[in-house]
């Protein structure tokens, strides 16, 4: 069984505040799918961390939101794409209190654990792919 | 990335403070990004200068979602009005947003924190003695 896309929406990252439109995006879609309010903050965070990457470390991007659903479950997953330097140690990165911008080094580690899914892919100086999944937990009034 | 502000003697963060005898209250309603967080920082620490306040209580009852970014705004604004002499106090935070602040491994460490401002503004009497 394959995961099907049953919306998509991609979004630029710009500037700052497009980092509060990707967020408020994340968070309708959430919302839309049966999401509860931790999952909801959860996805929406890890959106606001991941966000904020392309932003600082590479100074823009794009934020692809995609409705996702496999065997009756539904969730949400996002591709964050930035053509910046990359990651050089990415295992470094990963384990979290790393940070050469102004932020607390938990945007890669620390939206890791709020997402179900979670993959990165670097190359040093063509830039980073990160592809993260969270699924709304199985109830029988949603989906 | 640098923004420039014209201050004008003006408010520029655009989020109320409340004075409730020597108490500040702020209650942040808005979404605390990027550009609002500096001026929000730099507001508070003039008018505690300017009103000698002795605690100030932080209300985040209205945010559903604190990023890392904005949880080191609250807690570097809590530090900085320590430096003033001012006890800070951060209230009513979400279950969701506690939940979510410590899985990312952030738990706001040295951060005084009580359940609502009733709550809150009976820890600074505490404190204050």
């Amino acid at each position: 069984m394959t995961t099907q896309v049953m919306a998509q929406r991609e979004l630029q990252i710009r500037c700052e505040d497009d980092i509060v439109l990707v967020r408020q995006a994340v968070r309708v879609m959430a919302q839309q799918l049966g999401f509860d309010a931790f999952a909801t903050a959860a996805v929406t965070t890890a959106a606001s961390e991941l966000a904020r990457n392309v932003w600082t470390h590479a100074g823009g991007g794009s934020a692809l939101l995609e409705e996702i659903r496999l065997a009756g479950r539904r969730g949400v997953r996002m591709h964050f794409r930035d053509q910046g330097p990359g990651i050089a140690d990415l295992g470094r990165a990963l384990a979290g209190g790393f940070s050469t911008a102004r932020s607390l080094g938990l945007g890669l580690s620390g939206s890791k654990r709020l997402v179900d899914e979670f993959n990165v892919e670097s190359t040093v100086g063509k830039g980073t792919v990160v592809v993260v999944a969270k699924w709304a937990r199985f109830s029988s009034t949603t989906g | 990335m640098t923004a420039s502000v014209t201050a004008g003697g003006k408010p520029r963060s655009a989020i109320p403070v409340l004075r409730v005898g020597d108490t500040l209250l702020v209650t942040v309603q808005i979404e605390l990004h990027d550009a609002v967080a500096d001026a929000f920082q730099e507001d508070l620490l003039v008018t505690i200068e300017k009103t000698g306040a002795r605690g100030l209580i932080i209300d985040i009852t209205g945010l559903d979602m604190v990023d890392s970014y904005v949880a080191r705004v609250l807690a570097d604004t809590g530090r900085m009005a320590r430096l003033m002499g001012t006890d800070t106090v951060l209230v009513g935070m979400r279950p969701e947003v506690a939940a979510t602040l410590v899985r990312m491994g952030y738990g706001m460490e040295g951060v005084r924190t009580a359940l609502n401002v009733d709550e809150g503004l009976g820890l600074l009497h505490t404190l204050q003695g």
